[in-house]
């Protein structure tokens, strides 16, 4: 069976990246997680014209599309702000007080987990368990693990943040 | 590659070892406190002092003590450093020397926590370069592979599974080599092999630390597996929380192809293999072996009834094995020492070693491999040191969100998968959190609730409408608003949450609650209000 291949969204060179991805799975249906994540590495989230080029280009239904973007966490469907801080809820971290420096963060930058800051600066996440136990209360910055954080030094860390940012 | 080839690169590794050699702990735990600035520190202080021709530093996985870390050890000398900073970590070498004084803090290497322990998974941690198949080869990498391909029939291969005891160390407890036979049994046109190195369950991190420090033994007892069930094609589902474990299996598949210890005729035999990684999107159902497979078919993380098993109808349909990292950690050395040895370790029913995340509110945090049958004080008291300062213990959660809370005066119970479900929680992946006499056991519930809530996909009624009832009561109980009748609703719905959901996350989700209630009845209690 011939392929037909949609054309890409954009001339934009992360195309070319979703692309090859997909091309290395023959462009079949099984290949959507690994599309959708080379998408959102490649643009930050998933848009409307990605999932639609998606539909297309694996020949799969846009509820299977969209159901898989909306049911995993890992995926948004929203951009992120310019920086991102993750704060792990996971037992270990709860434990040792990781509802303290995410109420801590909230309270300094002024949003919900979840959301990011209207100046679009920081966004502010929560994650299940980054597996880094052993130095919890853990905290991702910009990709970052930070271990043993206090909630003092959380909202030290980001007032640098959104301070370098301005 | 040929057997003589093999031992050709561990003879050579060998050769160019240098006389001493420093080991810099590069795993997610050490790196986030700086260790990849600690190992250029050393290789430029190395450098300076001209010492090249003697002292070798090497980057290693996850040595167990993630607390105070990064780790820096030091052959033959045994030294073992603790919170090394890219500052001190020159005067590690000058002391070498006697050079200078050592600046860095030192760590007992014979404290308990190393010493009680009993390496077989983990026994390369923190010894090899993760990134370095060679090195895995000279610590006798690949070896059980070739002695299985070139000495065993599959039936064979299975058979030396059984008589170890294994049991997967995915939760269940299922005896591995059993499972084998029956996938081995099934018909298929193809079959699949596939490793769950979702790891879930928050507080345990087993797996991502086998990934980092050790990924070859992992794709070894994938390629054991295989030849043993007739299967080509393995898959290792990695959770996308770990990027480093990835770009470490990553590395570690390339090597191997590059190799030839996967891909076609391994080791000259008929028998091709190859392995391919995908990555999990943030489910923890996904954990769940239906619901991985349908991730890995691209599909959402729903689970589906069981039967038809993975054994008879998996991926796409074909007979599939899936068993977890640390099980198929455990081929390799069993092959290689004989599954007598491995017998050798724990207890009647539940064989060899098992890996625990040891944290909470514990002196010593990290990673111990300790024979099964060890007591819960053991591990606590000698390996973890106890409570920190001023604290006193209350209980230990094993198991996560499927297991329950072990109460102080159960801590002589012996580490088995019988006697903690006797207890009224279960062995689990092997996160072990610690939790000290300021924690509320009710808390502790609707913490566990909680995670049960957001992470239920949905599928059945039982889960997804009981877990947000069973959270809204442990809320109001915690709130001091509910009564009796809504403590007794609750163990209702406890019950009929455990025997009417669809899959292990609903029928698990309400033993955090029934366990504390078993054991910490009185703190549920004393939030009632009279009914009035
Ligand atoms: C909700 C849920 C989550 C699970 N998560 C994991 C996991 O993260 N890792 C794992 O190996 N097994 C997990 N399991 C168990 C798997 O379904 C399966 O039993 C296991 O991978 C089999 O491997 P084993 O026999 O080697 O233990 C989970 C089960 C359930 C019900
Ligand atoms: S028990 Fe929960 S997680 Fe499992 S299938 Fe039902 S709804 Fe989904």
């Amino acid at each position: 069976m011939k392929v037909v291949k949609p054309a890409l969204p954009s001339p934009d060179k992360r195309w070319k990246i979703v692309d090859a991805k997909m091309r290395r799975f023959g462009y079949q249906g099984h290949a959507l997680i690994e599309t959708l994540h080379a998408v959102q590495q490649s643009f930050g989230y998933l848009d409307e014209e990605a999932l639609r080029f998606v539909v297309k280009a694996l020949h799969v239904p846009p509820s299977r599309v969209y159901g898989v973007a909306t049911f995993y966490n890992f995926f948004t469907l929203k951009p992120q702000g310019v920086h991102t801080c993750v704060v792990c809820l996971g037992t270990a971290c709860y434990v040792k007080g990781a509802e303290r420096v995410l109420a801590a963060i909230e309270r300094a930058a002024g949003i919900k987990s979840g959301e990011t800051t209207p100046d679009n600066q920081l966004s502010l996440l929560t994650v299940r368990c980054i597996g880094a136990c052993a130095i919890a209360p853990a905290v991702v910055y910009d990709g970052n693990v930070s271990g043993k954080q206090t909630a003092e030094q959380a909202v030290e860390k980001l007032k640098g943040y959104l301070h370098n940012a301005a | 590659m040929l057997l003589e080839e093999l031992i050709g690169i561990a003879e050579k590794q060998r050769e160019v070892r240098k006389q001493i050699c420093v080991r810099c702990c590069m795993s997610a735990g050490c790196m986030s406190s700086q260790s990849a600035e600690v190992k250029t520190a050393l290789e430029k202080a190395v450098a300076e002092r001209q010492m090249g021709d003697l002292i070798e530093v090497r980057r290693v996985g996850c040595m167990g003590l993630c607390g105070p870390g990064p780790l820096v050890s030091v052959e033959p000398n045994s030294l073992l450093y603790e919170h090394v900073t890219p500052e001190n970590a020159g005067s590690i070498i000058d002391a070498l020397t006697s050079a200078g004084p050592i600046k860095a803090e030192r760590c007992d290497p014979q404290h308990p926590f190393f010493t009680r322990q009993t390496l077989v998974v983990r026994a390369n941690g923190g010894r090899i370069d993760p990134e370095r198949i060679e090195d895995y080869i000279e610590a006798g990498g690949y070896r059980a592979l070739h002695h299985v391909l070139t000495e065993m029939q599959p039936p064979q291969a299975i058979e030396a599974i059984i008589k170890s005891g294994l049991r997967g160390r995915g939760g269940a407890g299922y005896p591995t080599g059993l499972k084998w036979a029956t996938v081995a049994k099934s018909v298929g046109k193809q079959k699949f092999v596939v490793c769950n190195g979702d790891e879930g369950d928050p507080g345990a991190f087993m797996d991502r630390s086998v990934l980092e420090s050790d990924p070859h033994s992992v794709i070894e007892g994938m390629a054991i597996a295989g030849y043993a069930i007739g299967a080509d094609q393995g898959f290792i589902y990695v959770r996308a929380e770990y990027p480093l474990a990835i770009s470490r299996l990553q590395v570690a598949i390339r090597q191997a192809k590059q190799h030839g210890l996967i891909g076609s005729a391994i080791f000259e035999s008929t028998f091709n293999f190859n392995v391919d990684i995908r990555i999990g999107a943030g489910a923890f159902v996904c954990g769940e072996e239906t619901a991985l497979m349908a991730s890995i078919e691209g599909k959402r993380g729903q689970p589906r009834p069981r039967p038809p098993f993975p054994a008879e109808s998996g991926l796409w349909g074909f007979p599939t094995l899936i068993n977890n990292v640390e099980t198929f950690a455990n081929i390799a050395p069993i092959i290689n020492r004989g599954p007598e040895w491995y017998a050798g370790f724990g207890t009647e029913k539940s064989k060899g070693t098992k890996v625990f995340a040891l944290t909470g509110k514990i002196q010593n945090t990290g990673l111990i491999e300790v024979p099964m049958g060890i007591t819960i004080r053991e591990i606590v008291e000698e390996l973890g040191g106890g409570a920190p300062e001023g604290a006193k213990l209350k209980a230990v959660q094993t198991g996560g969100p499927s297991g329950g809370c072990i109460p102080a005066e159960h801590f002589d119970a012996s580490i088995d998968y019988e006697s903690l479900t006797q207890l009224g929680s279960i062995m689990g992946s092997g996160g072990m959190v610690v939790m000290d006499d300021q924690t509320n056991m009710v808390e502790v519930a609707r913490f566990y609730m909680q995670f049960c809530m957001e992470e239920s996909c949905g599928k059945c009624v039982p889960c997804r409408a009981g877990t947000v009832q069973m959270y809204h009561l442990l809320a109001k109980i915690a709130a001091r608003q509910a009564t009796m009748k809504d403590l007794e609703l609750l163990e209702e719905l406890c019950d009929l949450v455990k025997n009417t959901s669809l899959c292990g996350l609903g029928q698990t989700a309400p033993n955090p609650v029934l366990s504390t209630l078993r054991y910490f009845r009185n703190e549920y209690l004393e939030l009632l209000q009279p009914a009035g």
